[in-house]
């Protein structure tokens, strides 16, 4: 039953990865052969995404560095919001983030009051503010593990041997600190490669257009199967290297464990150094913050006469999220059990499937399923149940990270005794496995629910003008210029994405078994 | 003020009160032609009260978009009529074989004549920068000027939006073969590129601009339904391009009947009387009432630029090949 | 009968062979140094380890496919032997039937057992509330309920104190009259051998010996098990 269940969950993601990429790969026109825009498109793209990742990390050290020395209030609060932009929709995040730097944001006004111009967003710098702001906090999140992962032992020696702060930096901290940076580097960049929504929204014409962008303009726009798919195939490569270099790389499995115990530290204590800490953990909290509670702000004065049409919208939007943690649960779920009671070897095998996921672009998946579904089925008919499916698979690299360890130490640990009690099948599953893993399916629920939740993927392709998502709906708001309906459609997207969020991650813990 | 472009993105609502056995005919037009303010709400009364039908308007984009659409769907496409498209798209429309006859004859008061048997005229226009007195005192005066000055533009897609693709012909119809040196100059007055007019129109109300392209005819609006005399089209010396939009009835509809009663519609005095003050554009019949007072005074282009419909289509991918080139710089 | 016929297990880094019949409701000890392989064998008796050659059988009857909740043993082993987010009442239960459909008869004989290994005022404790004595007794209590032919203990009761481990071992030897079952119990501790088991096996160096009488072999260890029990052995002492 798990076996041909979990045959069946690897067929699908296969089918939805690599069957795409096929039929993609057909349509591909290649007699004008590259054109210099898609050039363009594929150096902007890989511009935007190094400097955004190296700002990223940058700014990172800093950060993590005054979290992992300092004791504050709110502390827990701060790294418990480093986690919270995994599962903010991203249209959100843009919202908030155009309502300080936005020509008609905060930052603009003071400019002009002050009798400057405002700053320019759009383009390269705006793509870029939008992934550091979005990809900062999993940086410091990463740099942190690694600066809490320094034994106190070593902290102990380095005080007992009257180590300065430099001192510290050089022996210690810098060495740790060249092990963690390359990979939270490589992750970050491999996201913002195929970040689809901001090149749309920040994107400033031709001069700041991404690959995906220029597929969903080549589709959208002008039809032109042929370089849409050309350019698929592009992305498509960008993301076979990505998941490639990102096989061993991390995702998180978890928000915030273990990290809320600050470690003794006998360094750093002089003046100079609390304030610079000081000083970077209040810029950093203004970065994340404050388009968050722009959002709230600018959302709230007007989410009372929403019309009818952005509630109908977020309904539609609850249940897609909704039937993509059930898909999510049953590709998972098989996938994780058969991996969980084998070898490594095929655990390597899921998580690169998995890994097939994160890599598949939304565009791609999207055009790819245009062509293989087209000939037979209405896509616009198809849309809602499209994103529920695409949500469930690209969650599944998340989920199964959650899973398998989880199932696998079930397993390890209590295995035996339910197989010596025969305790198997359906039984095991209620009995065993689910009252133990509950905290990471509930994770995982929650997680996936947020993503499909904000997604402002595949529905753009074919989101049908009367039954839009949530997220297309902002979208459309936004292009339409109705910015107080736009500004109340992102608060309410937030609130239920995080709700969602919230109340499979809660369910999965109130109670839970220890 | 900003009802003007207020684009009711959603149809649905449109269409909550109709009663079940009424026949529906579903067309598919831009954005801002559904706004509270635009025309649609006007042609919908008008017409559902003569057809006991269902009336329902769909936005699917900006005009260069739409045509996607309707490609994207395919033979399966809800949509009965398409309005919205120019004669710079006919010719890439008419190729794609989805579209029927119109069979309306009427006396046009287009500034050229009229045989396309597929596509029906219902508005024309010119392109226009257009810009507020108070922040520009004296505008640029050609494209030459413009890219030499440092007038911030905001101009849109001309993949998916019909004012965007007028733009790109109107500097190629200006410039031949010197068109792609003039993008490369013009690049850095264009502070972004939206998908859609109304996102542009918007940035410019809001003043993160100082020019939008758009038509000689909005300042009109401004004039009639706010008093407000600040809002002037720039009139280029080199002339301006003409748009002429059109709608077109698609060969799968279901409502055959009803399509060509709306393109009878289209031409009837009552739906070209409504354009000039909801769609601000000219209306493609004078109707009898005759141009409401504040078009007379707006700007007249010297010269009138347009390439046929053929000319246009073959123009096209190497114009906005130049454009892609000297705007992704 | 439990026969392990020419059986051969392999694993990495080694091997052991056994060759032994052990009667119906005999108890034996299977001791030798750690490492030795000794759990090796019992997993493979309980089904979780495959024999490379040979055979296994009970009661006449091959293993050889069975899984290890088919077969007529019970088994508790060093730790784990209850699931945590299970109440003790329901750890026993699950000795009946593995989903917990319980009939009101056999609702009964868990209620009994619990009362027999004394833990009739703790049913509804999960195992994080017990002490570690009385977690075991709940796996006793689970064996009560199985009344399967034989029971294997993999040094159960090792983290025990050595009252309470006494007082374990008798409840064991208790368990075995009740159900009229054979006991294979692996220890590193000759005392245990010595207090409930009349035979005992020693494996050692890649090999398992024949029962032998216990009092016996302990009072002439032959030289493996001497180097094993060191030269401060004294049988009674």
């Amino acid at each position: 039953m798990i076996r041909l269940a979990s045959a069946a969950s690897f067929a699908l993601v296969l089918v939805l990865s690599l069957g795409t990429m096929c039929a993609v790969a057909l349509r591909a026109d290649f007699v004008a052969g590259i054109e210099a825009s898609d050039w363009a498109a594929l150096k902007f793209t890989i511009t935007q995404a190094l400097f955004s990742s190296v700002f990223s990390c940058v700014l990172a050290v800093p950060v993590a560095r005054a979290i992992a020395r300092r004791r504050f209030p709110g502390r827990s609060f701060l790294i418990t919001i480093l986690g919270a932009p995994f599962i903010l929709p991203t249209i959100v995040a843009i919202t908030g983030l155009l309502s300080i730097y936005g020509p008609a944001g905060l930052l603009g006004r003071v400019a002009s009051f002050a009798g400057f111009a405002a700053p320019q967003v759009y383009g390269l710098p705006g793509v870029v503010l939008a992934h550091v702001f979005l990809n900062l906090p999993l940086a410091t999140r990463l740099v942190l593990q690694g600066w809490l992962a320094i034994p106190s032992e070593r902290l102990q020696t380095a005080a007992s041997l009257g180590f300065r702060p430099f001192d510290l930096f050089v022996h210690v901290e810098w060495p740790m600190l060249r092990q963690v940076l390359p990979g939270a580097h490589v992750v970050i960049f491999l996201v913002c490669l195929s970040s689809f929504a901001v090149a749309l929204i920040m994107g400033g014409g031709p001069r700041a257009t991404t690959v995906e962008l220029a597929i969903y303009q080549s589709f959208m726009f002008e039809f032109d199967l042929g370089r849409a798919a050309r350019l698929a195939l592009l992305q498509f490569i960008l993301g076979i290297i990505a998941a490639v270099v990102a096989w061993r790389l991390v995702l998180p499995a978890d928000f915030g464990a273990g990290l809320d115990r600050p470690p003794e530290r006998w360094d750093s204590q002089g003046l100079g150094h609390k304030l610079l800490d000081w000083l970077v953990i209040a810029a950093v909290s203004t970065f994340l913050l404050l388009p968050m509670a722009m959002v709230i702000v600018d959302g709230l004065d007007a989410i009372g006469q929403l019309p009818t049409s952005v509630f109908e919208a977020a309904l539609r939007s609850v249940l897609v999220s909704l039937a993509s943690v059930l898909l999510m649960l049953l590709l998972a779920l098989p996938i994780a059990i058969a991996v969980s009671r084998t070898s490594l070897a095929s655990a390597a095998l899921a998580e690169g499937v998995g890994l097939l996921m994160i890599s598949a672009s939304p565009m791609v998946l999207g055009l790819g399923l245009y062509l293989l579904v087209f000939p037979y089925l209405d896509p616009v008919m198809l849309a809602l149940a499209v994103t529920a499916l695409v949500n469930a698979a690209t969650s599944l690299p998340f989920a199964l990270r959650a899973l398998i360890p989880a199932l696998r130490e079930i397993e390890a640990n209590f295995g035996p005794l339910a197989d010596s009690l025969n305790v198997t099948g359906v039984a095991r599953f209620r009995m065993l496995v689910f009252p133990r893993a509950r905290r990471s399916m509930g994770f995982a629920m929650g997680l996936t629910a947020a993503l499909s939740m904000g997604d402002l993927g595949v529905i753009v392709l074919f989101g049908s003008t009367d039954s839009p998502t949530l997220p297309l709906m902002l979208y459309r708001l936004m292009g339409a210029y109705r910015i107080e309906q736009a500004g109340s459609a992102a608060l309410l997207l937030l609130l239920l994405s995080l709700f969602l969020f919230w109340l499979f991650d809660r369910g999965g813990r109130v109670n839970a078994a220890t | 003020m900003k009802s003007f472009f207020i684009a009711t993105v959603l149809a649905a609502g449109c269409t909550a009160f109709a009663s079940a056995d009424q026949p529906v005919l579903t067309v598919y037009t831009y954005d801002s032609f559904v706004t509270e303010w635009g025309p649609g709400p006007a042609v919908e009364g008008a017409f559902e009260d003569a057809c006991e039908c269902d009336l329902k308007f769909v936005a699917a984009g900006d005009g260069a978009a739409l045509l996607a659409r309707i490609q994207i769907e395919g033979e399966r496409t809800r949509a009965d009529v398409v309005l919205g498209l120019d004669t710079n798209l006919t010719a890439r429309a008419a190729a794609t074989q989805m579209f029927a006859p119109h069979g309306v004859s009427a006396d046009w008061d287009l500034p050229i004549g009229w045989d396309d048997p597929l596509f029906l005229p219902y508005d024309w226009g010119y392109f226009a920068f257009v810009y507020d007195t108070r922040r520009l005192a004296s505008p640029p005066d050609s494209f030459g000027a413009l890219a030499q000055s440092n007038t911030s533009i905001v101009i849109q897609d001309p993949r998916s939006s019909t004012p965007g693709l007028g733009l790109l012909l109107w500097v190629r119809h200006v410039h031949g073969d010197e068109a792609a040196s003039v993008w490369k100059e013009l690049s850095d007055n264009i502070v972004t590129v939206t998908a859609g007019w109304s996102e542009a129109y918007g940035m410019f109300l809001d003043e993160h601009v100082d020019m939008v392209l758009s038509y000689t005819t909005s300042p009109a609006y401004h004039l009639i339904a706010e008093g407000d005399e600040t809002k002037k089209a720039a009139a280029f010396v080199e002339g301006h391009y003409m748009q002429v939009e059109v709608a077109a009835k698609l060969k799968t509809t279901d409502q055959p009947e009803l399509a060509d009663r709306f393109l009878e519609f289209i031409a009837s005095d009552e739906f070209q009387a409504v354009i000039p003050t909801t769609n601000w554009m000219y209306p493609a019949r004078i109707p009898a009432v005759g141009l409401p007072a504040g078009f007379d005074n707006l700007v007249q282009p010297s010269t009138s630029r347009l390439y046929s419909s053929r000319e246009a289509a073959e123009i096209r991918d190497v114009a906005l090949a130049e454009w892609l080139e000297a705007l992704s710089k | 009968m439990l026969r392990l016929e020419e059986v051969r297990i392999s694993r990495q880094e080694f091997r052991i062979d056994a060759n032994f019949e052990l009667c119906p409701g005999s108890r034996t000890a299977l001791i030798g140094p750690s490492g030795g392989g000794k759990s090796s064998l019992l997993a493979a008796v309980a089904g979780f380890l495959r024999v490379q050659s040979g055979r296994v059988s009970i009661e006449g009857r091959p293993m050889e496919g069975v899984s290890p909740g088919e077969r007529p043993l019970s088994i508790v082993f060093q730790d784990n032997n209850l699931f945590p987010h299970m109440t003790a009442w329901q750890n026993v239960g699950l000795g009946i039937n593995s989903s917990l459909r319980l009939a009101s008869d056999d609702r009964i004989r868990v209620d009994r057992a619990l009362k027999k290994v004394g833990l009739g005022a703790h049913a509804g404790k999960r195992p994080g509330q017990l002490s570690g004595g009385q977690q075991s007794r709940v796996a006793l209590a689970r064996i009560l309920v199985q009344r399967r032919p034989w029971i294997l203990l993999d040094e159960p009761f090792a983290a025990l104190g050595p009252a309470l481990r006494t007082e374990m071992l008798e409840l064991v030897g208790a368990c075995c009259n009740e159900t009229d079952a054979g006991l294979v119990m692996v220890t590193h501790d000759p005392r245990d051998a010595i207090s409930i088991c009349e035979q005992t096996v020693v494996v050692a160096n890649g090999h398992a010996g024949y029962p032998v009488k216990t009092t016996e072999l302990f009072a002439n260890p032959p030289s493996d098990l001497s180097t094993y029990l060191g030269p401060n052995w004294k049988y009674g002492g």
